[in-house]
């Protein structure tokens, strides 16, 4: 039933120009800053060749180009999850889902899933760049493995937070901007409060907000380094925004 | 599961629903037979499109419980569901699918075997008049065909129950006369509930009346028992050379008369006593020129205003 649904919201997306807008405006974008950066590379390699160790380009052009992926995900999620459940209260749909005999839980995961299954697709077009160098040079598959990983969990918690918002209004657009807001909020929080608590040495609250930030647990993984309590922490988030949506939908049965 | 006629496929005790301090649904008993078309009036605002949202497991109840072929909705909701086929208000369709793909999608989720799923999107194409629109777009399609897509939905998995609020609204009479068949048609097989404004239709098509009012069930009859009530209650009657209105009230088992013009007369009789012979035996007798005489119905419109009316009144 999730793979129904989820397949359901796949149609629906490509049957709608945006998704087609947004992924042509993606790898126009990351097409062009990979091949600048590969430029720069080709420039400095000469320079790069006298060092003791010098950075490959899988750590120069590879993870920059994700790191930037990360970036532009974070207004296209939210303008591609936008209209995941907006769009089906506005238009009367839901109650097409929820007469079926699906539970909400499994409502909740196909929309998540099918639009997880088209980020995947994006991911998939970004990682595909590098490993076309493969042919001609010895790339880094360990550190590409990480960020690619890292840039599907952030995809995933994105994915999520886009969801939860969607199912609190019946307009699209305020969804869209709405949950722009709560990533936005929730990297600055990561940036500052996370920090700031580290330096006044305390552990636990900036490990429990951690949990919020999800560019912050990014990070390691762009490095390479599969730090699992980032990890973790990416797909708590994650999980706890599809609890929240459920918990939202089904709260909606009960108060009419 | 329950498949002999007679059984109740819809058994609903005590369904009440409030929204904050206001009660939509006061404690509604329903229940639907296999077999059954049932027709479910009420006034805008009396809670119909809430109880069918109940009874769908669209919305749940603040009290009462819900069995849908002996399955408790609110324990075992999706087991529940899969007997249901609803068609709302506003037939809910996806404007960028096309109708093959949409009942497709409709028919998996209901859960009809993966095998079977293309067969039943043709069978229940070909009863809602869709044979040929397969590859259309639902969002380029006409209200009418909107709505035979939303009938097709609900009953793709062959459900047991169907529920239909409102299906005739915004069709034409040819589309109203085959919707009406249609809804005929699943009555034989599935249990039918039809919510509607229109009060013939629900002569025509239906078994049994319920009418809501104010969250509560104020009339619940068969139709049959509604049409044998009829008839013989009152008679409208034309006389050339009319007597005065008090000789006329004379005759023994007449309760009332209203003169409608000069010559045209409504006769109300005495319940259970019916005396339009001895009206026209009378008329005779003293020659007053009869030249109609023709009982009147009490319609389902009739019984439907004066139990809603009143209290619009006060």
């Amino acid at each position: 039933m999730i793979f129904t649904i989820a397949g359901k919201e796949l149609k629906a997306l490509f049957a709608s120009p945006l998704a087609w807008v947004v992924l042509t405006f993606m790898q126009v974008l990351l097409a062009y800053s990979f091949l600048r950066r590969l430029d720069d590379f080709l420039q400095i390699q000469p320079r790069l060749i006298r060092m003791a160790s010098p950075p490959g380009v899988t750590e120069l052009v590879v993870a920059p180009t994700f790191a930037t992926a990360a970036a532009i995900l974070l207004f296209a999620v939210p303008l591609l999850g936008m209209r995941l459940i907006a769009e089906e209260r506005r238009n009367q749909t839901m109650v097409f889902l929820m007469s079926a005999p699906v539970s909400v839980t499994e409502i909740v995961l196909g929309k998540f899933v099918g639009l997880f299954a088209f980020l995947m697709l994006i991911i998939g077009l970004v990682t595909a760049m590098p490993l076309a160098l493969g042919g001609g040079t010895a790339l880094d598959y360990g550190l590409l493995a990480s960020v690619a990983l890292g840039l599907s969990l952030l995809a995933a918690a994105f994915a999520a937070a886009s969801l939860y918002v969607s199912s609190l209004t019946a307009h699209p657009l305020v969804a869209a901007i709405g949950a722009f807001g709560v990533l936005l909020a929730m990297l600055l929080m990561g940036e500052t409060a996370g920090d700031s608590l580290r330096a006044r040495n305390w552990p636990v609250p900036a490990a429990l907000i951690q949990v919020f930030s999800p560019l912050k647990n990014f990070e390691p993984l762009a490095k390479g380094v599969i730090d699992t309590y980032a990890v973790i922490c990416l797909l708590l988030l994650a999980a706890t925004l599809l609890a929240l949506t459920i918990r939202e939908l089904d709260g909606r049965r009960l108060k009419g | 599961m329950s498949a002999e006629p007679g059984a109740a496929t819809i058994e609903a005790r005590g369904l009440t629903r409030k929204f904050g301090a206001h009660t939509a649904v006061k404690g509604i008993d329903l229940e639907l037979k296999r077999g059954e078309v049932l027709g479910f009036l009420g006034p805008n605002g009396a809670g119909k499109t809430t109880t069918m949202q109940m009874l769908t497991g669209n919305l749940a109840p603040t009290g009462g419980a819900i069995n849908i072929c002996g399955i408790d909705l609110l324990e075992a909701p999706v087991a529940a569901k899969a007997r249901i086929g609803y068609l709302p208000e506003h037939p809910p369709l996806y404007r960028e699918f096309t109708v093959d793909e949409y009942l497709l999608l409709a028919a998996k989720l209901h859960r009809v075997p993966r095998a079977r799923c293309r067969e039943a999107v043709e069978t229940s194409k070909r009863r809602c008049g869709l044979a040929n629109s397969g590859a259309k777009l639902l969002g380029t399609l006409s209200r009418g065909f909107q709505q035979r897509v939303g009938i097709a939905q609900a009953i793709v998995h062959s459900p047991d129950v169907v529920i239909l609020d409102e299906p005739t609204v915004g069709l034409d009479p040819h589309q109203i006369r085959e919707i009406r068949s249609l809804i005929r048609e699943l009555g034989g097989k599935h249990s039918v509930i039809l919510s509607t404004h229109i009060l013939p239709e629900v002569e025509a098509v239906c078994d049994r009346v319920q009418i809501l009012h104010h969250g509560s069930l104020v009339y619940g009859d068969t139709i049959a028992a509604l049409k044998r009530s009829r008839g013989g209650s009152a008679v409208l009657l034309g006389l050339q050379r009319a007597p005065s209105l008090d000789t006329l009230a004379a005759i023994p088992g007449i309760a009332q008369v209203h003169a409608v013009s000069p010559v045209l007369f409504r006769v109300d009789f005495h319940p259970h006593d019916d005396a339009t012979e001895r009206l026209a035996a009378q008329a005779a007798k003293n020659d007053w020129g009869l030249f109609q005489i023709s009982p009147v119905h009490t319609s389902l419109e009739d019984v439907f205003v004066q139990l809603t009316r009143h209290e619009e009144v006060d």
